[in-house]
């Protein structure tokens, strides 16, 4: 880890030690601005694949901006200029002939309000697959039992696979939007502040899952919970002002930050 | 599931089914885009055809003259005249009732089976169908209460008539209420409800509330939606049909008879002039829909630069 | 001095609750007169035999009042005028609403609207000019000489021009800015959140938009056609002035292309000649009525339909 100290300012470049074997998700010198604003300030960063990495920070800090640019949704917004670049298993994904349809999915993505089409619950896990030419109602069906049981859903729903996705409580519609999500079977899953329209309860069951989720994808959650960071994940990012201030192991970040202003935010010296 | 060694996400490779999916985006914006243009073409065509043809019998004589020769020559100043006093008296009847009508539901009124049976009030009233209006101002106005009003006025009954001016401006009157009455709302409920709780704690009553805050803030929204109902109001034919126009008046009635006398106006006459008028010159035909066009059209553009520059200041 | 200004306050007050409730007033009115004006045509003949007779004759020495004709002329001319603007209006609205860049939107947005402005009487006007003797000159006179359907040796031969389908595209361009702007609004009211969720799956747009945007507005979309249902009905001018004023039962096979007569064309070309409480003025007030209720419950069918699409989107 490298961080160099300029005059005033701290500037952190945080590279891996090795060209990425190992990472899923590498970003060099990202940057993004919202018309003038610039929202992120060149980070740079390696994400470790089949791990749960978590970004930290105060409100508005960029860490759902970063997110949002690991599988282009930034694109949907007017006037957003973005420059660097994301690779991923050595290819920049913000490169002119990458399909983004095929990019995201690739890399899903739970959004931090449960958001549930309109329609059964059935037909929520079974939208991803059908998009993508599952036709057969057997394959359905099968995806839908098989994300639904590693969602901790199954038991809740299989009885009323037909009726409406509103008819679930909040946490189980996340549950739900997350088995969507692996219906389309992504390599990696991304996760913005899931847990933040929940309740505890809610919250300690998706976290189970993000548990049980490791081994299968990576996951990259944003969350302005630290505890959460420090139950879940085994790397953590820390965010402030647009910049990645520090990136390492989670015990290590919490424990000993190397950052003067991670440790000031781990001590819940500012918001 | 996957193996982590790599994201097979090269440039240029797409799998068939993305490919599938694009190319039917691409058909599906291209034909909507062409579906869209259909209704844009005619639009401007219609609007172009009236324009070039009617530029022609356009001249100052034909705004300012009176109709001579049988209708045939001359101009159509009497008509002019006569849809600017008619929409006039229209407004000075539809605005106080609407706007009140609108301060009512915006300020006054709790949620509950009245609010509600007010609102589908509106609605329907602004569903009825504008021939239907007309007989009904036939039904009423004109054979009750323009009748009581001149016994009770005592008219001279050689120079009034119960189809005349009144007639038709109370029956578009009516028909324009559920407009005022809807953009009046709206306009009032953008006013921000900390101006009024403002107002409020510094001991003014509910009335001066609105007189002096609400009212001046929800200003331009209200001329918006006034503006339109002008524009609404000038261009009705079959309202009036039934209630008191006219396709020839001898002369142009004296201001003090106006009221009770049967009137022109610009709608009525293009309808009369392109149906009942067979020699009469194209240009006056189409001069007369540009004016009536031109009218209604610059009405709406004063209405829309209005709402453009209200929500620039909003920001 | 405070005691005056109490009173004025509480006669203001009275005021605008008095306008409030003046909605429900005028529609009550309005069915009143209406009624009261048409119930006497059922001395002479039952509700049955106006609805379903054959023959509308109101001026032959034996009268015939025969709905029939007319209440098909109106649906005839309706529907035709439906099946060209629900597509084309829905196809706009998707792509003002989705799939336009904010330039292209903002040139064609104001055309709807121009359109919504133009007047009836204009639509009639250009319709009856230009329309009319364009298909006039392209009938084929010869064409008994013509071999084939029914109803292409009808569509070749229009001797004015005027028929059904002129009255269906006219009315067509004037429903169309009324299920256009509802039903954008419907679109624009999707909650971002379904976009981006099925973005985020690795949908395209137009994937986005037939899978989940479409659905998801259908409510608003199908509320905003029954408005159109009820604009088309009850217009008047447009069809009085092109659909060729034959009060016939329309042929099943080439009514299209043959003049017919609306129930709202019938009663404002009749109007005016009929003599006051005559049985004709009856049946035209009948008429009337039944225009009345027909918009009502359309227009009322169709908040239902928003009221409910509203409480779905409710979790």
């Amino acid at each position: 880890m490298i961080t160099a100290e300029l005059t005033g300012q701290a500037v952190s470049v945080t590279r891996p030690a090795a060209p990425s074997a190992g990472a899923r998700i590498v970003t060099d010198g990202l940057r993004v601005f919202y018309g003038r604003t610039e929202a992120l300030k060149g980070v740079s960063v390696a994400i470790p694949s089949r791990q749960i990495t978590a970004l930290i920070g105060p409100s508005g800090c960029g860490k759902s901006t970063f997110l949002r640019c690991l599988n282009r949704m930034n694109d949907v917004i007017d006037d957003v200029r973005i420059e660097g670049r994301v690779l991923m298993g050595g290819v920049d994904i913000y490169d002119r002939h990458v399909d983004v349809v095929e990019l995201r999915k690739r890399v899903g993505m739970v959004f931090q309000q449960p958001n549930p089409f309109p329609m059964s619950i059935y037909d929520n896990i079974a939208y991803g697959p059908r998009l993508h030419g599952v036709r057969s109602h057997a394959d359905l069906a099968e995806v839908v039992e098989q994300t639904l049981r590693q969602a901790a859903l199954w038991e809740e729903v299989k009885d009323k696979l037909r009726e409406s996705a509103f008819s679930l409580s909040g946490g189980q519609q996340q549950r739900l939007c997350i088995a969507r999500v692996m219906a389309v079977q992504p390599e990696v899953i991304l996760m913005d502040e899931p847990c933040s329209a929940l309740d505890p309860n809610a919250t300690f069951r998706i976290e189970e899952l993000m548990l049980r989720l490791r081994t299968q994808y990576t996951v990259v959650i944003v969350t302005h919970n630290m505890y959460q960071a420090a139950r879940v994940s085994q790397h953590t990012g820390f965010f402030l002002l647009g910049e990645l201030i520090e990136f390492d192991r989670t015990e290590k970040v919490f424990e000993g930050p190397s950052d003067r202003r991670t440790e000031d935010y781990i001590r819940g010296r500012f918001g | 599931m996957s193996s982590a060694a790599d994201v097979s996400l090269h440039p240029g490779v797409t799998s068939r089914q993305a490919r599938v999916a694009r190319l039917q985006q691409g058909v599906a914006f291209t034909v909507l885009g062409l579906l869209s243009l259909s209704i844009v073409v005619p639009t401007v065509l219609i609007i172009g055809f009236v324009l070039v043809r009617g530029w022609a019998g356009l001249s100052v004589e034909f705004l300012t003259a009176m109709p001579r020769n049988g209708m045939v020559e001359g101009g159509i100043y009497p008509a002019i005249v006569g849809s600017a006093a008619l929409v006039a008296v229209t407004m000075l009847l539809a605005v106080p009732v609407g706007v009140l009508g609108a301060i009512y539901l915006a300020e006054y009124a709790r949620q509950g089976p009245l609010v509600r049976a007010i609102r589908i009030a509106i609605l329907n009233l602004a569903g009825v169908p504008s021939i239907v209006y007309g007989l009904f101002g036939m039904g009423l106005f004109v054979m009750v209460i323009i009748p009581a009003m001149a016994r009770f006025l005592h008219l001279d009954p050689h120079r009034s008539s119960p189809s005349c001016l009144l007639a038709g401006a109370a029956t578009l009157a009516l028909l324009v209420l559920p407009m005022v009455v809807t953009t009046t709302e709206e306009a009032l409920r953008q006013v921000p409800q900390h101006l009024r709780a403002s107002s409020l704690a510094l001991g003014a009553t509910k009335w001066q509330t609105i007189r002096r805050i609400v009212l001046p803030n929800a200003l331009p929204g209200i001329l918006t939606g006034l503006i339109l109902a002008i524009e609404r109001a000038a261009g009705e034919t079959a309202p009036i049909l039934l209630t008191g126009a006219v396709f020839y008046a001898s002369a142009m009635p004296r201001p003090a008879e106006a009221l009770f006398r049967p009137f022109m106006a610009l709608p009525y006459h293009l309808f009369a002039v392109s149906t009942q008028l067979p020699n009469a010159p194209e240009r006056l035909r189409w001069g007369t829909a540009l004016v009536l066009l031109a009218l209604v059209l610059g009405f709406n553009a004063v209405a829309i630069a209005l709402r453009v520059h209200l929500r620039r200041r909003r920001g | 001095m405070r005691r005056l200004r109490r009173l004025w306050e509480k006669l203001i007050e009275g005021a605008i609750r008095v306008s409030g409730v003046a909605a429900i007033v005028f529609v009550a009115l309005i069915l009143g007169f209406l009624l009261k004006d048409a119930l006497p045509v059922l001395r002479t003949t039952t509700l049955g035999e106006l609805l379903v007779g054959h023959e509308w004759r109101p001026t032959a020495t034996e009268p015939q009042f025969g709905f029939l004709p007319l209440i098909l002329g109106s649906l005839l001319v309706t529907v035709g005028a439906l099946a060209i603007a629900i597509p084309l209006s829905v196809a706009c609205a998707t792509f003002l609403a989705e799939v336009a860049p904010r330039g292209v939107r903002d040139l064609v947005k104001p055309v709807v609207e121009l359109l919504a402005a133009i007047p009836s009487v204009v639509f009639g006007f250009v319709g009856l000019v230009v329309i009319g003797t364009a298909l006039q000159k392209a009938a084929v006179s010869t064409s008994e000489a013509v071999p084939g359907p029914e109803w292409l040796k009808a569509a070749l031969n229009m001797p004015t021009g005027m028929a059904a389908i002129t009255g269906a595209l006219m009315l067509a361009l004037m429903t169309l800015p009324t299920i256009v702007t509802i039903s954008e609004d419907a679109l624009a009211a999707v909650p971002r959140s379904y976009r981006e969720g099925s973005l985020a799956l690795g949908a395209t747009r137009w994937q986005t938009i037939v899978g989940v945007t479409l659905p998801a507005a259908k409510s608003g979309i199908i509320a905003a056609v029954m408005l159109g249902i009820g604009r088309a009905v009850g217009e008047t001018m447009t069809v009085l002035m092109v659909t060729g004023n034959a009060p016939v039962i329309p042929s099943l096979t080439s009514g299209l292309f043959r003049p017919v007569r609306t129930m709202t064309a019938t009663i404002a070309a009749e109007m005016g000649e009929t003599a006051h409480q005559t049985p004709h003025y009856h049946a035209l007030f009948m008429l009337g009525a039944l225009l009345l209720l027909t918009t009502f419950a359309v227009n009322t069918a169709a908040d239902v339909v928003m009221r409910r699409g509203k409480h779905v989107e409710r979790r």
